[in-house]
């Protein structure tokens, strides 16, 4: 009873504090001198976002930086001594080491199949319903698409029925076939889990950049190809560059993704036989061994990771903004 | 008018008084309680709450998680935890304890009559520095090897005594071209704890309960002979590809639930499985037309040392109070009740700590014969790994799996063991 009169009350108050607000600022700015009022009416407009996201974003941001100078109960400063740790740690080690496996590979692949797609699928009548198809596990939380793919790559012993799919495969049309653990063996393990990562992404790159290529200008085509320049250079010289800043965009958002990844791992292999991924090792870090400090290292240290791709982003945004 | 409520007040007080022992007066309102129950399990703590619903008329406002300690502790942290939670184990209670979260219940239940209704291990592992902090609902009795009687018979085999009798008749299967052992340690993110269970009912049987217990408070290193000659013998079954369905690949990537049902495929995938008593739930589910004790039964794990023949391993739910309401209160005597535990006794998968819990109430011959020899156990330990901190019990799982893959890799993996303990157990 209590819980829906709670929700109702955020359903009603929240729209109306944000009329509220809008108009008591603009009854605040009439009454101040023509000059001031131009220059303070984007600050006060920006204002509620700037405070929240101050409140739930910076804040936090700030206070784990702050955590990972101290101990496991965020009481005592320890200086370096979390970032030492996890520096001589070897599992940490495979773990940025499979950060990378999976950088290099989600987002490399999905960059490279998501353009080749989308050009491909320029050509064949038939492109929205294969789009849909390919945009499909996007729908999936990666928890879902984990558990599809622990399925795929699901193991019985020889001489029985093959559940999983991969295994099953091969089973029938390689004679001779021996069933494989596939998710237990380093390292081609990792690069299993960065398949289910292509599957649920591509599509995402797919659509974004056959979205890019309606933008492509026909005229440009065109003039190449009667300048004589055969398909493939036209699509390497002419369109790839026009499409670059999409490219950015969606390769950004890879990198991103695959310094985060957590979900399926966690549900895959939970980090075991050599799987072990930054953003896991943060989890248990904070809800295993519950060390504050050395979860909040972790943290930063991803944040720290994500940087230069958001910077390079930031800056393309403004540059085009300043266009 | 305070005069008619007053009069009303005393009459009910009365009315209170005058109801017989043991039946809460009716509270009305509500109780959150936290657990990781689902499915057939989370039947039959509904059907266990059911009568107390209809005799207080408390709402017991039931949230499942498998991932209960990352629910549990968030909440925590957030000043927003249940008001009831149901944890696997007295480690978690510790650790809560200690930071002042839980609710001692020293004065919410019949001290008296818990010490005459439990065993004092039961009492003892939900004490935390001399304060009761949780209550056991419902236990199961580890180390117990399960078989297909028909088969294991039918082939000649016998029930062992000792650990040597049991790996003269791992080889005698293997030399008669069968596979003796079905081991499966997959179980998601909490991967390897069945090979937990071998280590401790390893050391429990081998080396006896003094050193089992300075092994999970770390007096003694990972690194001692006790500890290293467990996971020796567990190599012993799982280091060698013909004792094992499936070989070492097998046992990492098959799912516990699912371990024990070559069991039963014609002919059998393997003869013997090692597993606590929960596991008849899954065999049944799977095969439903199985008898108990007919078609399948359990020995207890032989003994390495004879001196320990009459030690278990069990483990078991504990509930405590993180809100103190008069809800919360009333539902945690209901649960320590006999007549509580009785009900999920009835239906099948637990044993109750409650000695007043008829040994008939069982469903079956196999649950009935678990719950006499918890009962009569001379030395019962409580699973080990579940009374480490949870970054040693995390670190447990890996270690087994990572030996399973290499068991050569032994010293590596006990070092690193030790090395996580020495920081927390700080």
């Amino acid at each position: 009873m209590e819980r829906w009169l709670l929700v109702g009350l955020a359903a009603a108050g929240a729209p109306a504090v944000c009329a509220a607000y809008v108009v008591a600022a603009e009854a605040g700015l009439r009454r101040m001198p023509p000059r001031w009022r131009q220059a303070a009416r984007p600050w006060v407009w920006l204002l509620p976002a700037a405070a929240l996201l101050g409140v739930f974003l910076v804040y936090p941001t700030l206070g784990t930086l702050v955590y990972s100078f101290r101990d496991a109960s965020g009481e005592r400063w320890v200086g370096l001594q979390n970032y030492l740790q996890l520096l001589s740690d070897r599992e940490v080690q495979v773990a940025v080491r499979n950060n990378l496996i999976w950088l290099a590979g989600l987002a490399g692949v999905v960059v490279l199949l998501g353009f080749v797609l989308a050009v491909l699928l320029e050509r064949v009548p038939y492109a929205p319903v294969a789009k849909a198809i390919l945009f499909l596990p996007m729908a999936l939380s990666f928890t879902a698409a984990a558990v599809i793919w622990r399925f795929v790559y699901e193991y019985r012993p020889a001489g029985t029925a093959q559940v999983g799919l991969l295994n099953a495969l091969l089973t029938h049309t390689l004679p001779g076939f021996q069933p494989r653990a596939w998710l237990v063996h380093a390292p081609g393990n990792t690069l299993l889990l960065v398949a289910a990562g292509v599957w649920v992404w591509t599509g995402f790159a797919t659509v974004v950049f056959s979205a890019a290529l309606k933008t492509v200008p026909q005229e440009v085509v065109e003039a190449a190809r009667v300048d004589g320049a055969g398909e493939l250079r036209v699509l390497w010289n002419v369109v790839a560059p026009l499409l670059a800043p999409v490219t950015a965009v969606v390769a950004t958002t890879m990198v991103i993704t695959s310094l985060k990844v957590f979900d399926l791992v966690y549900v895959m292999t939970n980090g075991n036989y050599g799987t072990e991924v930054l953003a896991n090792r943060m989890y248990k870090e904070l809800f295993n061994v519950r060390h504050l400090g050395r979860a909040s290292a972790l943290a930063v240290v991803l944040l720290l990771c994500t940087l230069p791709a958001m910077a390079a982003n930031l800056r393309r945004f403004l540059g085009e903004a300043g266009r | 008018m305070w005069r008619i409520a007053s009069v009303t007040a005393a009459v009910a007080l009365a009315l209170a008084a005058c109801a017989p022992r043991g039946q809460p007066e009716r509270l009305g309102g509500t109780v959150s309680v936290l657990a990781v129950w689902g499915g057939e399990e989370l039947e039959s703590f509904r059907a266990m709450l059911q009568p107390f619903e209809e005799r207080t008329g408390v709402t017991v406002e039931y949230e499942g998680t498998r991932d209960l300690n990352a629910v549990l502790t968030t909440r925590v942290q957030a000043g927003n935890p249940p008001d009831v939670a149901v944890l696997p184990g007295p480690g978690q209670l510790a650790e809560f304890a200690r930071q002042g979260h839980l609710v001692p219940l020293d004065d919410v239940v019949d001290a008296e009559r818990m010490r005459q209704e439990y065993a004092q291990t039961w009492l003892d592992l939900g004490t935390v520095d001399g304060r009761l902090y949780g209550v056991f609902v419902k236990t199961s009795l580890k180390g117990l090897v399960w078989y297909n009687r028909p088969a294991f018979e039918a082939a000649g085999y016998t029930v062992p005594q000792t650990w040597d009798d049991l790996m003269r008749l791992t080889e005698r299967i293997a030399a008669d071209g069968r596979t003796p052992w079905c081991v499966g340690l997959e179980s998601g993110s909490a991967s390897g704890w069945p090979a937990t269970d071998w280590i401790e009912v390893l050391l429990l049987k081998a080396a006896g309960p003094e050193v089992y217990d300075r092994w999970y408070r770390h007096e003694i290193s990972w690194e001692d002979s006790a500890v290293r000659q467990a996971w020796e013998r567990f190599a012993q079954v799982v280091g060698e590809p013909r004792y094992v369905y499936g070989g070492r690949q097998g046992v990492l990537a098959t799912n516990f639930a699912q371990a024990a049902f070559p069991l039963f495929s014609d002919p059998p995938g393997c003869y013997l499985h090692h597993q606590a008593t929960f596991i008849q739930d899954f065999i049944q589910q799977q095969f439903p037309n199985l008898r108990p004790g007919e078609d399948f039964d359990f020995f207890p794990f032989p003994a390495v040392d004879a001196r320990y023949q009459n030690a278990v391993v069990a483990a078991g739910d504990l509930v405590g109070v993180f809100r103190d309401t008069p809800q919360a209160r009333a539902l945690v005597r209901y649960l320590a009740s006999a007549e509580a535990q009785a009900v999920w006794v009835r239906r099948g998968g637990a044993l109750s700590p409650n000695r007043q819990v008829s040994l008939d109430g069982y469903p079956d011959p196999l649950n009935r014969r678990a719950a006499e020899v918890l009962r009569s156990a001379e030395v019962a330990r409580f699973d080990a790994s579940d009374l480490m901190p949870e970054a040693v019990n995390s670190a447990f799982w890996r270690a087994t799996l990572d030996f399973v893959q290499e068991p050569r890799r032994l010293g590596a993996l006990l070092a690193r063991l030790e090395r996580v303990a020495r920081e927390a157990y700080r």
